[in-house]
């Protein structure tokens, strides 16, 4: 059974924390709303074809902003569809994200000064997660967008403080709330730390 | 296939030197400027004479002429059949612009009327829908008048950078 398979030698459970097992989920599916504005549009339509081929990460195209995880703002944002881009980011389901795409969206482009009738970035009505530079941006510039968007998920916490990357710890010192922590922010952890007086004079000279 | 000097002839002939004056320039075509409540009958008559037969209303536009603190319409019309062109114009005041719409005669000058409307604030009396076409229905203003100011926020949202 796949890549897996006999791995392990008595079972078939992969021990993985909650959170890195749901944030590979989430950053493995990224499907976005399918709109475009105006010529990053193209581009973003160049990327989910054949030859860019957005598929590879698992990011493919939802037409309902119900089904969608992140939404592409792809173009020139005008006050008149700002309005409209505020209510489709309210009608996507959490956790949602929003990648920037081009000049425009991010700030205003070349409507910065005399586009009566253009929003000047994105950001104004909904939060940005990624921004991705360019006029258009070209495919490669918007997977690399993705790649930071995935990034970033695979950083997210169901807890406060935690990096879900390093060893998490969670002990039950008798309250009403466990106490869940990284390994090396427990006090033990701390503790177990040997000095070494002349590697540490050594630090504090080189200024590092 | 007739000239604008002819087509002017013929126009003076049936609505009177009033109605109608023609503006030769040497550079650009010609011009008819229209007396503004006669467009729509003039429309009719350059449309329905079989000598004249203009079928496609190629252009509507609006202008503003802020030196005359006027506004104007320019309607481009071709013949598919007779192979002729003319332009017609419609001056009106900054301050009242009203003319009759045209879309009746031609079902092209709808979004077009619609369009000078939403930049300029002209109104075209007996346009069946004559709503904004691009800017929101709750805009301020008129875009494309050259005293235009634009309004600091729309619906919450900062316009200026």
């Amino acid at each position: 059974m796949g890549l897996l398979d006999k791995k392990f030698h008595d079972s078939n459970i992969i021990v993985v924390s909650l959170e890195k097992a749901l944030n590979w989920a989430r950053k493995s599916s990224l499907w976005y709303m399918q709109f475009g504005l105006a010529c990053c549009a193209i581009e973003m339509m160049a990327t989910a074809a054949s030859r860019y081929d957005f598929d590879r990460f698992g990011i493919i195209p939802r037409s309902s902003p119900r089904q969608a995880d992140v939404m592409i703002v792809a173009g020139t944002v005008t006050l008149k569809m700002a309005t409209r881009i505020q209510r489709l980011y309210r009608q996507m389901s959490e956790p949602r994200y929003v990648i920037s795409m081009g000049s425009c969206s991010n700030c205003g482009g070349p409507y910065w000064e005399h586009g009566y009738h253009v929003l000047k970035g994105v950001d104004r009505v909904v939060p940005v997660d990624v921004y991705v530079p360019g006029c258009p941006p070209r495919p490669e510039a918007l997977l690399e967008g993705f790649l930071h968007l995935q990034k970033k998920i695979m950083d997210e916490t169901l807890i406060e403080g935690v990096d879900p990357n390093k060893p998490i710890v969670i002990e039950d010192k008798g309250g009403e709330k466990l106490s869940i922590k990284n390994v090396d922010q427990t006090e033990e952890h701390k503790k177990a730390q040997i000095e070494f007086p002349q590697q540490d004079a050594h630090k504090k000279e080189s200024g590092s | 296939m007739l000239t604008s000097e002819e087509l002017h002839d013929k126009l003076v002939e049936w609505f009177g030197s009033e109605a109608v004056e023609l503006k030769p320039e040497e550079k650009i075509d010609p011009w008819i400027v229209v007396a503004p409540e006669m467009i729509r009958e003039i429309a009719k008559f350059l449309r329905d004479e079989p000598e004249l037969h203009f079928d496609a209303l190629m252009c509507l536009s609006g202008v503003h002429y802020d030196k005359d603190n006027s506004l104007g319409v320019t309607y481009h019309l071709a013949s598919t059949t007779e192979k002729h062109k003319l332009t017609l114009k419609v001056i009106l005041p900054e301050d009242d612009a009203h003319v009759s719409s045209v879309e009746q005669v031609w079902k092209t000058a709808d979004w077009h009327e619609r369009e000078a409307f939403d930049m300029f604030g002209i109104r075209f009396d007996g346009h069946p829908d004559l709503r904004r076409i691009l800017c929101p229905d709750d805009w301020e203003g008129y875009p494309l008048r050259k005293d235009y100011q634009v309004q600091e926020t729309y619906r919450g949202m900062k316009v200026e950078y």
